[in-house]
Formats: structure tokens, C-alpha cells, sequence
């Protein structure tokens, strides 16, 4: 949550969705969102796998059907149809337990992200390299190193397991 | 007289003497069904726990606090309830006339259930007369399973 939030804010980016705890989401889902809801000395609604039963109802303003439907609820429920019984369970529970274990796909945009700002370092290396550093030093060129390496096998460096162990000085080759 | 006969006689004594010195030094071994040197506090049996819960939701007038607060209590425990508790459980939902409560249960102990997936089609299976009789639709029934 507090990850992808940065991203936006760092790429200034205005074409992500917002996230659902925006309140036009919340209104849009039938959420209630008066004050006396969002006092936290009141009990709350939760979605909570390990709390099943909510202290309050997710929905407690009903309309009329909604009290009609409660009505009928005080029958026998074998009367109910499924979209009533559904509709019942959805006034006092938000999310179903599926729906509670739903994973997000937050982890591709942080990833993106992730990969963006790598892009971009790894941009302004490649620039550093072009514009800002100087030529290499001549005592690393091929003509210089083939000097150098001769050298090395001439005076016998590391030759116990090191650099010249591995020349063969009889077939005057590498091993 | 053989070797064997002797060595038997001494293992006898041996253990007669062992067993004195057993009951001399560890007197919790008096208790039936303790069989570690724990605390003398009585365990509940699995029988006791049921009927207790059992208990618990069949009080005829329970009212919505007490089922919200067994449940989650329930729910909190390192165990999957027997069906007999859940029975008593749905029942006292039918009494307080609320089947949001008596559905969200069945989804409850499926999901505590966690990997072990049958545990949840045997209590179903338990419950099916009691789920007929009450009216109660399972999660599946109602396509509430599956996103």
C-alpha cells in the first residue's frame, strides 16, 4: 500500500485508478461512511477471517425492501430464494471468506516500478559513461596487455598455482 | 543350577527394588491419565470441551452477543468444531432469526479447515439434515465459494 502510493507520487503519474479507499468507491458500494461509523469508540464492521461474526452488520441503515427482507427472514428460511438469501448475507457481511483471501496484483506494479527506477540508474550510468568519463588508461590496451602478459610468463609469476602454472614453457601454449 | 535362573532371580530382585524407589521418588504417577510430571490441573477431554460448547449455544433465549462472542471464540481455538457444535450453533441462529450468521459459520469452519480439504464435505455431510430442516443454503449452493 505505502509502496505503490510513493510510485505514484514519484512518477507523477495521473493514469493509475484509484485505489477503493477513496470515499466516491466506498459511497458507490453502499459502504456507510457517516460519522458515527468512523468513530473508533463505537464498535466497527471488519472483515476478519479470524472473526466471523462482525460486531455490528456491514449494512444498518435499511431501506424498505432490505426491512422487508429482514421480516421474512423470521419465517421459516426454506421459503428464502437463493438471491434473497444471498442479498441477506450481503447486508451483514461485506466480503465472503473467498473474497477476504483475495490476493491483489499490487506486486506487478511494484515490480514495474522497481524495474522503472533500475531503467533510469542504469540510463544514467550509460550517459556518465559516454559524457563524463575519459579515455582508459593506455596500459589497458590490447598491444600493451600482450607485452605485459609476456612478461609475466618471462619472470615466472605465481608459478606454483597461480599465473605462469598454467603456461606450459615446453609446447610454449597455455594448458 | 543354570546361569540364566540366576540372572532372572537378580532382574527380579532388581526391579522389585526399582519399582519401590520408582513410587518413592515420583508420586505423580498416582494420577490415571497423566503421564508427565505436569501441574495436577485437571484436562478437559475432547467429549467435555463438545458438550460444553454444545451447552453454551443451546441456551433457548442466547441472544446476539453471546452467539457472536461463542463463534468468534470458537473460531479462535486450534481446531475445527465437531458438527454437533456447529448444530447447536445453527440453531441458535434460527432462534435469533439470522441465517447471514447461520452461512457465515459453514464459511468460517471450511476456511479453518485450511489444507485439510475433508474436513469441510464430512461436517457438511453431518449437517445435512439440519442444514434441510432449517433451510440453510450452503456457501456452494449459493455460488459464494468461488469469486
Amino acid at each position: 500500500m505505502l509502496t505503490s502510493r510513493a510510485l505514484l507520487r514519484g512518477l507523477k503519474s495521473g493514469f493509475w485508478r484509484p485505489l477503493s479507499s477513496t470515499s466516491s468507491v466506498q459511497a458507490a458500494h453502499g459502504k456507510d461512511m457517516s460519522p458515527d461509523v468512523l468513530d473508533p469508540s463505537v464498535p466497527q464492521y471488519n472483515n476478519r477471517l479470524d472473526t466471523p461474526l462482525s460486531d455490528v452488520p456491514f449494512v444498518r441503515n435499511l431501506n424498505s425492501e432490505q426491512r422487508q427482507l429482514k421480516e421474512k427472514e423470521k419465517g421459516p428460511w426454506t421459503k428464502l430464494t437463493k438471491e434473497e438469501k444471498i442479498a441477506l448475507y450481503r447486508l451483514t457481511h461485506e466480503l465472503t471468506y473467498p473474497e477476504m483471501r483475495r490476493g491483489s496484483s499490487e506486486w506487478k506494479t511494484v515490480l514495474g516500478g522497481v524495474f522503472i527506477f533500475l531503467g533510469f540508474s542504469g540510463m544514467l550510468v550509460w550517459w556518465q559513461r559516454i559524457f563524463v568519463f575519459g579515455e582508459v588508461p593506455h596500459t589497458l590496451s590490447d598491444e600493451w596487455v600482450e607485452k605485459q602478459t609476456q612478461r609475466m610468463i618471462d619472470m615466472r609469476v605465481n608459478p606454483v598455482g597461480g599465473f605462469a602454472y598454467h603456461w606450459d614453457y615446453v609446447k610454449k601454449q597455455w594448458k | 543350577f543354570s546361569p540364566v535362573g540366576k540372572m532372572f532371580r537378580a532382574v527380579v530382585r532388581l526391579s522389585t527394588s526399582g519399582v519401590r524407589n520408582l513410587a518413592r521418588t515420583r508420586p505423580c504417577y498416582s494420577a490415571p491419565l497423566s503421564a508427565r510430571c505436569y501441574s495436577h490441573a485437571k484436562v478437559e477431554t475432547d467429549e467435555e470441551f463438545d458438550a460444553r460448547w454444545v451447552t453454551y449455544f443451546s441456551k433457548p433465549d442466547i441472544d446476539a452477543w453471546e452467539l457472536k462472542k461463542g463463534m468468534n471464540t470458537l473460531i479462535g481455538y486450534d481446531l475445527v468444531p465437531e458438527p454437533k457444535i456447529l448444530d447447536s450453533a445453527l440453531r441458535a441462529c434460527r432462534r435469533l432469526n439470522d441465517l447471514a450468521s447461520a452461512i457465515r459459520i459453514l464459511e468460517a469452519v471450511k476456511d479453518k479447515s485450511g489444507p485439510h480439504k475433508d474436513i469441510y464435505p464430512y461436517l457438511i455431510q453431518e449437517l445435512q439434515p439440519t442444514l434441510t430442516e432449517l433451510g440453510i443454503s450452503t456457501p456452494e449452493d449459493l455460488g459464494m465459494d468461488i469469486l
